[in-house]
């Protein structure tokens, strides 16, 4: 009989040594089904993990990795202090639409300033306050109301994606368009643009705001007071109402904070990779942010990490399509399969795998 | 534009050798890209760009290498995977989605060496074409079909995303259902999307229920056929395939996307070093749009009057704006016997006369 | 604008049909977080069994044969669920994106060569006398099978949470599971039911989709339904009744307001789209939330 019994402490090697054997594993599964579907099984995963970093254009891959990595560990960051307090925000990628919109309805407002040094900063602004007031439907709702977060930031998803269709239709398309939906490129619009900051380095204003998130959260977590209510709220919500923390403050706080990080990715990525507000400017980063934040265990260094790992699938998962033919779905599946193995693997931090020995209940 | 200009001149560098001289049938074989916006088997608009790559890939043999990604998001994914394919050493990308126009223009000005083919786009450049059909002229001939085969006088239409493609099919549908029918009314639904086969099949339950006995779709699902299918007495059309499987009824007949020989001529160009910037728009005389076979549920009189009506577009004899034609507020915009001019036509982005309802805006 | 031409029985029937994909998937959902399982995998479970309904539909040319196997595939992915946060206490949230992310993936690569099938016709099913009936008749009982499996589920839910002794054990189990192991209740075992059942139901939703509403395979063509159906889980405040009330809400918006851009109603078509969305939220605050089950979401362990 195999059980598993809980650990004392978790255990520092397996924290560091899971994420390993779960790439490893991954690598030899997913490497079965690449070669079920009669592809080279070792070339695509090296495709995938190698030659975004190492391989021949890994001079143009690298900087590409923090482009897709920024927006993706801007929002995980936010949404780890909610997770963290039990504060369910499933909406970020409504959040994140809100913030582009923000952004770049402020920046087009203004069309053509040359004022860079107050558009782009209350560019800044105006999309973290976007994606926050967006956040504050479902927390004011529940603060009120008791309704439940999860339902109304989920919903509301979709409503920022038809509003977003009505901008990139109405209010917001390119006058000088030819009749066709979009903005105005923010690219072309200097005072606007969030450019690379240095050539070829991918480093953009939302790849220094993700780093800047990274470290506050840190310091918060592990430093501040805050950082203790939010996890106090969160293993035992009547603990912490008696230490004097506010639920329904929580609920804003931690709400307010996932919204405007995530507001402020969708604004960084509109002025700067994306440039236009258009019907298929979100790509499913707010999903995929939930991912990245429980895969960093909702831990700040974690998160980075995580985040740059799935940028890796993401740019390699391309390269292998591109190069050996592989069906997205496969990539899909391969990616689906990493995190199983990821998640999976976890469990050997916190337990120990004991053999024979029948558990007494 | 200073992104990524030291990669350029390396990339430009290792290619200069290549373009340099037109390629000879013992050469490596020319790598030709194409990026697409949905899955290779989407069963519509992507199936049948990757389909006519085929072919075109079928007529050269050897002497051509296809590369293509299939879902692609439009946006920086998109930047992202048209610089691969340029480092891949593809001489010759075709971008198959609107939204690929502003990462097509991007990339292009980054790899002056490669040409770029964008479809249904509106910015050229030295290195970039632009190429569409005009399924505005099988819309006419399947506004004919409607206005005369109707008996409810109610005709339906599953618009897909509001861009001037769209209107320009809606009014030149109803433009030549009113002609042969004085008493016909369009009931427009739009559900922003080309493709998702719920939503289609929602909408049309609703058209039919609202009395549309026949139902014409810009979307790319055959959901709406088996709707009327299921309801019996109402006709649609194939878009974008033939979807023969529905004929003779409900599906009387079709308009279906041909880009192989534009692809042939194309890539022949790039080998020939005969590749100049071209914006090209072709309609049924050049074969680009075809009328799928006129099924016999449609009597026999009708049929004819239908091929006449799409053999005198093709030979260039008729033109399905011609005027006079009033705007929906009733203010002429072609004079007895003009005809409309292309610049006309790539912006129109109102109803003509008679149309009910507005335009999403 | 020319409202007269919505004919309300045809509404309401279409509307019972729009929303057996999400009542059938949230059910599943419900049984599941009444368990204390918190699965946003439902998304991926029902693409799968609308790939799953094509393929064995096709291969067998039976319809009914489509919806088991669909239930089947939908089966078999929550297992992969139930086993990483049942036996390796992974966490339910990460899990359950990660399902749909692999359920998407897979349902594609299944579907590969699916894309040109076409399921057999599904019969409607006219139940005799009461389809009938004037007005009632042709509203709800001139539907296929599915439809009344739906309801016929729903009953059977309710009747098996709140009257049963294995459906007490079940809420135990999701309101307190260290209690109810205590009481000495197999929990991962029930949960491993519960997850299951909530697959298969997701599956049916699925094939709902594939084989009967469209009925075609096209990658992602569920097109966020799953999300829509947790969403209605939690509308329902975890009850039965509810949930079909939740369901109907949104799809009869949803036709609702096709037919009022049919009709040519003068409100912008992005705002009518909207529709079904906020209506739910605003019901929801009007109604007021249902109590969430105690241990839901939270990872099981004995040996506390």
């Amino acid at each position: 009989m195999i059980a598993l019994e809980r650990r004392p402490q978790p255990s520092r090697v397996w924290s560091y040594l899971s994420p390993i054997l779960a790439v490893i594993v991954t690598m030899v599964a997913g490497g079965i089904v690449f070669a079920a579907l009669g592809k080279p099984p070792v070339e695509a995963i090296r495709t995938i993990f190698w030659d975004p970093l190492f391989g021949d254009f890994a001079d143009y891959f690298r900087p590409q990795l923090l482009v897709k990595a920024a927006p993706l560990i801007l929002i995980a960051i936010g949404l780890s202090f909610g997770f963290r307090a039990g504060i369910w925000n499933i909406g970020a990628e409504g959040q994140y639409i809100m913030g582009a919109l923000f952004g770049a309805g402020f920046a087009l407002a203004f069309y053509p300033s040359e004022a860079r040094w107050l558009i782009f900063p209350l560019m800044v602004v105006a999309g973290t306050l976007g994606g926050l007031l967006w956040a504050m439907i479902p927390g004011l709702l529940r603060v009120r109301f008791k309704t439940n977060e999860i339902l109304v930031s989920l919903m509301l998803v979709y409503v920022a994606d038809f509003l977003l269709d009505a901008m990139a239709l109405g209010l917001l398309r390119n006058p000088e368009g030819m009749g066709f939906p979009g903005s105005r490129n923010l690219q072309q619009y200097p005072a606007a643009h969030n450019a690379e900051l240095i050539a070829n380095t991918g480093m953009h204003w939302g790849v220094i705001a993700a780093i800047f998130a990274v470290v506050t959260a840190y310091i918060l977590l592990s430093r501040h007071i805050f950082g203790f209510n939010v996890r106090l709220a969160g293993q035992s919500p009547r603990a912490a109402a008696f230490a004097g923390v506010s639920a329904n403050r929580m609920v804003l706080i931690c709400l307010g904070l996932s919204g405007g990080l995530a507001g402020m990715a969708g604004m960084f990525e509109v002025a700067g990779p994306s440039g236009q507000v258009m019907s298929s400017f979100n790509v499913g980063y707010g999903f995929t942010a939930i991912i990245v934040a429980f895969l960093g265990r909702l831990h700040p260094i974690g998160i980075l990490l995580a985040g740059l790992l799935m940028a890796l699938t993401y740019v390699g998962g391309e390269l292998a399509q591109m190069n050996l033919q592989l069906p997205r779905s496969a990539i899909q599946l391969f990616q689906g399969m990493l995190l199983f193995f990821l998640l999976a693997v976890d469990v050997m931090t916190n337990f120990r795998i004991r053999f024979g020995r029948r558990e007494v209940a | 534009m200073k992104r990524r200009t030291l990669l350029k001149t390396g990339a430009t560098a290792a290619f200069a050798a290549a373009l340099g001289a037109p390629l000879r049938a013992q050469d490596t074989p020319m790598k030709v890209g194409f990026v697409y916006v949905g899955p290779v088997n989407d069963g519509g608009w992507t199936q049948h760009h990757h389909h006519s790559a085929e072919e075109m890939v079928e007529h050269f043999g050897d002497q051509v290498e296809l590369v293509y990604q299939e879902s692609v998001p439009e946006g920086p994914d998109a930047e992202r995977v048209l610089t691969q394919m340029c480092l891949q050493g593809c001489k010759l990308i075709f971008t198959t989605s609107f939204g690929f126009m502003d990462p097509t223009i991007n990339v292009a000005a980054q790899f002056p060496d490669v040409m770029f083919e964008h479809a249904t786009g509106y910015k050229t450049a030295e290195n970039v074409s632009v190429y569409s059909a005009r399924f505005y002229e099988g819309r006419a001939v399947q506004g004919y079909l409607a206005g005369n085969m109707t008996r409810s006088n109610r005709v339906g239409y599953i618009a897909s995303v509001p861009i001037p493609e769209v209107v320009r099919g809606i009014n030149a549908a109803f433009i030549h259902a009113r002609e042969v029918n004085p008493d016909v009314e369009f009931k427009i639904i739009w559900i922003f999307e080309w493709l998702n086969p719920s939503k289609e099949a929602d909408a049309a339950q609703a058209l039919i229920e609202q009395g549309c006995d026949v139902v014409l779709q810009h979307t790319d699902s055959t959901a709406p056929q088996a709707a009327a299918q299921e309801a019996g007495d109402v006709y649609t059309f194939g878009q974008a395939s033939d979807m023969a499987e529905f004929a003779p009824k409900p599906r009387i007949s079709s308009i279906i996307d041909n880009w192989t020989p534009y692809y042939i001529d194309r890539v022949q160009a790039v080998m020939d070093g005969t590749w100049e910037s071209v914006n090209t728009w072709h309609g049924i005389g050049e074969g680009m749009v075809g009328i799928g076979e006129i099924s016999s549920a449609v009597p026999d009189d009708i049929k004819a009057g239908a091929e006449a009506l799409r053999d005198r577009i093709a030979a260039g004899e008729y033109h399905p704006f011609t005027g006079p034609l009033s705007k929906q507020d009733g203010t002429q915009f072609l004079a007895e016997g003009e005809v409309a001019d292309d610049g006309l036509l790539v912006g129109m982005n109102f109803y003509v006369e008679g149309l009910e309802g507005e335009i999403p805006s | 604008m020319d409202l007269s031409s919505i004919n309300p029985l045809l509404l309401l029937a279409s509307l019972m049909v729009a929303s057996t994909p999400i009542l059938l998937a949230a059910l599943g959902e419900l049984v599941a977080e009444r368990a204390g399982v918190l699965n946003l995998g439902v998304e991926g479970m029902m693409i799968t069994g609308a790939a799953c309904g094509i393929i064995f539909s096709s291969l067998t040319g039976i319809v009914w044969l489509g919806f088991a196997g669909a239930a089947l595939g939908g089966l078999l992915l929550s297992f992969v669920f139930a086993v990483l946060t049942q036996l390796l206490l992974s966490n339910h949230v990460a899990t359950g994106l990660a399902l749909t992310l692999f359920g998407l993936g897979l349902s594609a690569l299944l579907g590969q060569g699916f894309a040109e099938a076409r399921p057999p016709a599904f019969p409607k099913l006219e139940i005799p006398l009461l389809s009938d009936l004037p007005v009632l008749g042709q509203i709800a009982f001139r539907h296929d099978g599915v439809v009344y499996l739906g309801l016929g589920l729903v009953l059977a839910v309710w009747y098996f949470l709140t009257r049963t002794r294995a459906g007490l054990v079940l809420r135990a189990v999701g309101e307190n599971h260290d209690a109810a192991h205590a009481l000495g209740y197999p929990v991962v075992l029930i949960r491993f039911g519960a997850i299951m059942f909530g697959g298969a139901c997701a599956g049916l939703g699925g094939a709902y989709i594939s084989l009967v509403r469209v009925p075609q395979w096209t990658e992602g063509m569920t097109a966020g339904a799953g999300w829509i159906a947790l969403a209605i889980v939690v509308f329902a405040g975890w009850k039965p009744g509810r949930l079909l009330l939740g369901a109907y809400l949104f799809g009869g918006v949803t036709v609702l307001q096709l037919n009022l851009q049919a009709a040519g109603l003068a409100i912008p078509v992005e705002y009518l789209s909207m529709s079904p969305y906020v209506a739910t939220i605003i019901v929801l605050v009007v109604l007021a939330a249902g109590r969430k089950p105690g241990s839901l979401g939270q990872t099981f362990h004995a040996s506390r």
